[in-house]
């Protein structure tokens, strides 16, 4: 709809190099790559297809992928929330080490981390010890994959956040201790309405990033069958079985799943800067 | 008394914001805080509301203590300069916020809620915005709203921080005399911080003028413009023609020429002094009236409105003069660059001892 609207004469020259650009560049890097999945699976035919993504395993697997990547994106927004709220608001020394302790999950090859997420949660690692004479095991759980997966998805969610905290006006918070409201009044009527599209955009980052998190979760996961296999696992297990077509099927399913998704977040977030924006 | 302040002091690290300063102001009265930027009239109004913690000193709003009080208990209405509205809510839900965040016992029904915000909003001249978000107004109309939100709560006093500062100069004006009129009818005791001296002897009740920290001179604005306490004061109630000389045996010096010194400095042998004189009260003529008028030469004509600006060059004098003079005159005395005119100085202030600017 946009896109149509631009036909009217537009301020700002270059409508048609940039968005040529763009169009190329999304061609190039996403629409063509990702259109072999579908292109492989053409051939397949429609039974088996059908067959090859409703397999109890498979099914289990995007049931279990979507889930933990919820769980863990839900538990980024507070964590996420708060660790912006006190890098923004507060000083204190070694603000600077936090801040790039921050990002350290983007750097890090993620079969580091799982390697350390096994290590330490596994029953002979310092937490794994703690916890298993109280029954509790996060190895090879889907709580495991939870964590590994909040592990990723957390800078996402504090770098989204972080810039709208900042430019927020002290004031906006000052005019409303004023007029009587309570911390708690404030932050739930005004701060957060204020930061929900970005909270938004973050947790949906996270989100996607969870779905098709995979160094990570395998070493934590276990990957029991119907259990604790996630759908990247049955993708590369298919593929290690020289399955290619049935891989390219489970990754469409899930492709198309992941973009629905964020198409719908998409809207959402459209929707929530219509209703106050002129 | 409406508000006390007692011995307030504040300092930020090594800088003393406020010094010692207390003042009193009757309920129902609107007053100016009115001092240069960085004076510390800002500070002292955020201590009012409970914004900023005062080092020491007293603070008691309508015979209540309240001293010790977090902002939302106190009471207060404030009024910021760039609004400081609620973008995500609508104007009504601005304005009724006050009321929808008090605890469940104190808060009025749904519909008391929307008469009291329709209200309010008809008495601001806004009505027809209920339902608009902040962005959708200009800035005029959102200190309006600003104005509004800060009075639903039937605030003890309303504090207005530079209010119409970041307005254009014609909606200011009429902003000033509209906020005028409306407290002219809620009578809520209100303190207003401004650097513009014409907004405070246009809007106020009285004028307190702040420096440093510290109080120069309290008192109506006819009072604080036509007797002013020093040469601070005097400075920077208007524009202002300076000349540094001496005083000798009731004759003060203005460069080579001099002029009679007011009675109450008639009796100084000998002292540094600074005389002032407003550029409107300097007569111009064509011819010489007077033995003690200046010669001079116009070198620049400047348009200010109703009146002229003059720049004129004088014998005897180092600095030129700053005058004006009604754009009438300026006709009928076929004034223009250039032309040879001769200046009366009719009324000084003169203030002795040395005092920087």
């Amino acid at each position: 709809m946009a896109l149509f609207q631009r036909k009217r004469r537009n301020i700002l020259p270059g409508f048609g190099l940039s968005m040529g650009y763009t169009v190329f560049y999304l061609s190039a890097i996403v629409i063509v790559p990702l259109s072999m999945v579908f292109f492989n699976t053409i051939p397949m035919g429609w039974e088996p297809f059908v067959h090859s993504v409703t397999a109890p395993r498979v099914l289990a697997s995007y049931k279990l992928s979507f889930s933990t990547a919820f769980f863990a994106a839900l538990f980024d927004a507070f964590a996420g929330l708060l660790t912006a709220w006190v890098l923004v608001r507060y000083r204190f020394p070694g603000k600077q080490f936090l801040d790039a302790l921050v990002d350290l999950p983007f750097a890090l090859p993620t079969a580091v981390a799982g390697i350390c997420f096994a290590t330490l949660y596994s029953p002979i690692g310092w937490l794994g010890q703690l916890l298993a004479p109280l029954n509790l095991q996060i190895i090879n759980t889907p709580t495991g994959i939870i964590i590994a997966l909040i592990f990723i998805g957390f800078p996402f969610v504090v770098r989204t956040i972080q810039p709208v905290l900042e430019e927020m006006e002290q004031e906006i918070e000052e005019a409303a201790h004023c007029l009587g409201a309570t911390r708690w009044q404030t932050f739930t009527k005004i701060l957060l309405p204020h930061l929900f599209p970005a909270l938004l955009t973050g947790v949906t980052l996270a989100f996607a990033r969870g779905i098709g998190e995979y160094g990570s979760v395998i070493f934590i996961a276990g990957n029991l069958p119907m259990k604790t296999e996630i759908a990247p696992l049955m993708i590369m297990s298919k593929l290690d079985q020289f399955d290619y077509a049935g891989a390219s099927a489970v990754a469409l399913v899930l492709l198309c799943i992941s973009f629905s998704m964020l198409l719908l977040l998409n809207a959402v977030q459209e929707w929530q800067q219509k209703e106050y924006r002129s | 008394m409406g508000i006390e302040l007692q011995n307030i002091n504040k300092t930020f690290g090594d800088y003393k914001a406020i010094d010692n300063l207390s003042l009193n102001i009757p309920s129902g009265d609107l007053i100016a805080l009115l001092g240069p930027s960085g004076c510390g009239k800002t500070t002292l109004l955020r201590i009012i509301a409970g914004l900023e913690l005062a080092d020491s000193g007293k603070i008691i709003l309508e015979n209540k203590d309240t001293t010790n009080l977090p902002p939302r208990e106190k009471n207060v209405g404030f009024v910021f300069q760039h609004y400081a509205l609620f973008r995500r809510l609508t104007v009504f839900e601005n304005v009724a916020f006050g009321l929808k965040v008090l605890p469940f016992k104190e808060r009025p029904a749904r519909k008391e809620i929307r008469e009291r915000v329709e209200h309010l909003l008809t008495l601001v001249q806004m009505d027809w915005a209920l339902d608009r978000f902040p962005s959708q107004l200009s800035g005029g109309q959102r200190q309006r709203v600003a104005l509004a939100r800060a009075l639903a709560v039937n605030p003890r006093v309303l504090l207005l921080d530079e209010p119409f500062s970041a307005l254009d100069a014609k909606v200011r004006q009429e902003l000033r005399r509209w906020l005028r009129k409306l407290h002219d009818e809620i009578h809520v005791t209100s303190i207003f911080v401004t650097h513009d001296q014409e907004e405070a002897l246009e809007l106020a009740d009285k004028i307190v003028v702040i420096n440093k920290g510290r109080i120069e001179q309290q008192g109506t604005p006819q009072e604080v413009y036509d007797h002013p306490a020093n040469a601070f004061v005097y400075n920077f109630l208007g524009n202002v023609n300076v000349f540094h000389g001496r005083i000798h045996n009731g004759k003060v010096s203005l460069g080579a020429h001099t002029v009679d010194a007011p009675d109450d400095l008639k009796n100084v042998e000998e002292k540094t002094s600074q005389t002032f004189v407003r550029p409107h009260e300097i007569g111009i003529s064509r011819i010489r009236s007077n033995n003690n008028d200046l010669e001079g030469t116009i070198r620049e004509v400047r348009l200010q409105g109703g009146q002229i600006g003059l720049n004129i060059e004088c014998q005897g004098i180092e600095c030129p003069i700053e005058a004006e003079v009604p754009r009438e005159l300026f006709n009928n005395l076929q004034l223009a660059k250039g032309v040879q005119v001769f200046v009366a100085i009719n009324r000084v202030r003169v203030f002795t001892g040395d005092y920087e600017i």
